[in-house]
């Protein structure tokens, strides 16, 4: 039964690189869910660790991308004597078609996960048919 | 060794070098349930006192049920995630379920003074190390 059955720790993926980065750092992949119904399309990310202001929405030609950085100050004076998961910034980057109506993407963030809401354009809507 | 860097860059490198670094470690030696169960957990040591950051996105703070006693700490609950009905699922990642999972920590703590604090996902756990514990500096005279 879906649900129920005992949590597993997922591994963070890197996020794989268009190009060659110059900086070192590493950035990984949230975890995302994605489903549609009639009138949206809705993107769940988690991204544990980012507050608010250091999340970037981006539309551009086309694809949405999603960042999310985390704040290092908070580490400042903690050393690390044990560890089973990586820090770092989160990045991923969806191709969303012209069926969205990019203006009113809207978002919302809440226990270190962001729900985005993409609503589809009108023309995109399904629509039942008569038959005449 | 606290690090401090000019470029804020660096500073997050050598961070995620000293995490990979610990992944390693034998702090806990096998005294935890099981490396690899959920939630994931980080130890850090702040000065005398440790801090256990635990990566528990999207969990109810109500939903999260914390125990101390002597050296262990368990950390307890369920992650729920609810799609709306009539809903086609294009990608599913996030996983729920119920994780149950107990902390040895390998020194002597205060359980009654442990503090936690659950923000954007993240689950923090202040806990103080024993007054017997602590180091002493031993004079010579």
């Amino acid at each position: 039964m879906p649900g129920q059955q005992e949590l597993q720790v997922q591994q963070k993926r890197e996020v794989e690189k268009a190009q060659e980065a110059t900086r070192p750092m590493r950035a990984f992949l949230p975890n995302t869910d994605i489903f549609e119904t009639e009138d949206t399309l809705t993107l769940v990310l988690e991204m544990p660790g980012v507050d608010r202001e250091n999340i970037d929405l981006n539309v551009e030609n086309g694809v949405l991308t999603v960042e999310g950085r985390i704040d290092f100050k908070k580490y400042e004076g903690l050393q690390p004597v044990y560890s089973e998961y990586n820090v770092g910034p989160y990045r991923r980057s969806f191709r969303i078609s012209g069926m969205i109506d990019q203006d009113k993407i809207t978002a919302e963030l809440s226990d270190g996960v962001i729900t985005l809401v993409l609503p589809k354009a009108e023309r995109a809507k399904p629509r039942r048919i008569a038959i005449g | 060794m606290i690090m401090r860097y000019a470029d804020p860059f660096d500073t997050l490198f050598a961070f995620q070098q000293a995490l990979e670094n610990r992944q390693l470690s034998d702090w806990l030696g096998s005294s935890t349930a099981g490396m690899g169960s959920y939630p994931p957990i980080n130890v850090f040591q702040q000065g005398d006192d440790l801090v256990a950051i635990i990566e528990l996105p999207g969990v109810n703070k109500a939903e999260i049920n914390i125990q101390a006693k002597g050296d262990t700490i368990r950390i307890a609950g369920r992650k729920s995630i609810d799609y709306p009905e009539d809903v086609s699922l294009h990608r599913r990642e996030r996983l729920s379920g119920a994780f149950d999972r107990t902390l040895v920590v390998p020194m002597q703590i205060e359980p009654d003074a442990i503090k936690a604090e659950y923000n954007n996902g993240l689950l923090a756990l202040f806990i103080p190390r024993a007054e017997q514990d602590k180091p002493r500096t031993i004079q010579i005279r």
